[in-house]
């Protein structure tokens, strides 16, 4: 049971090598930056409230190992400066059954997105936008 | 009493600081932002709409009429975008 936050880059592969293991079936999410509709995106700033975002995340992962069987669970969400195509973050469930390990892997970031404490804004050559939050991404908790 | 406040994402650009220590009679964190409002046009922009407020004291989500007894920081941010 791993939470990280941090600004470098993960490597995905290194990260599962040894994730898991004994586990009958593990689920594994990772966002990206996207570019804007209309493209232009220099890169994305993502803030964090330092002194909470480790236990935030980790509430969260406590919260999903009381409703599924998880033998394991990553969450790594990075910070800082983040050009379109960069992982942003990634989160990785293990369970005995399939079941699980998509639910939970749904549920952590479901919460991700509204109840950490992470901010975007998108920077191009023309300006900056804070990225606001999403109505569906809060009703998306509603059915947890 | 004295509490440490922090803000985040867009509050943090329209007061212009990251932080910064207030003394304050104000028993709950609504009263907290009144207080605040009251002080400066940057302050009344930030919390134009408190809609678009969140609030966490010591570093747990609460409601805006949450009490401060107790409380050593508070912050203040936009709704999250995390993911």
């Amino acid at each position: 049971m791993t939470v990280r936050v941090e600004a470098e880059p993960f490597d995905l592969a290194l990260e599962l090598a040894t994730f898991g293991q004994g586990a009958g079936a593990i689920v594994t999410f990772t966002g990206l930056v996207r570019d804007l509709p209309e493209g232009g995106l220099v890169y994305m700033e993502v803030e964090h409230y330092p002194a909470m975002t480790t236990q935030a995340l980790e509430a969260i992962e406590a919260e999903a190992r009381t409703r599924w069987p998880l033998s394991d669970c990553l969450i790594i969400h990075r910070f800082g400066r983040l050009v379109p195509g960069a992982q942003i973050m990634m989160v990785a469930t293990a369970a005995p059954h399939r079941q699980a390990a998509f639910q939970a892997a749904e549920f952590l970031m479901d919460y991700l997105k509204s109840r950490a404490p992470f901010w975007k804004k998108e920077v191009t050559a023309s300006g900056e936008n804070w990225v606001e939050s999403a109505i569906k991404d809060e009703d998306a908790l509603k059915r947890w | 009493m004295t509490l440490d406040l922090v803000y985040f994402a867009w509050v943090r650009e329209r007061i212009g600081l990251p932080k910064e220590r207030v003394d304050t009679a104000a028993v709950t964190v609504s009263g907290l932002i009144d207080q605040l409002r009251e002080r400066e046009d940057r302050y009344a922009l930030a919390f134009s709409d408190l809609d678009a407020i969140r609030v966490a004291v010591d570093q747990t989500l609460v409601e805006l009429d949450a009490p401060l007894e107790g409380v050593r920081e508070v912050a203040f941010f936009p709704p999250m975008t995390g993911g």
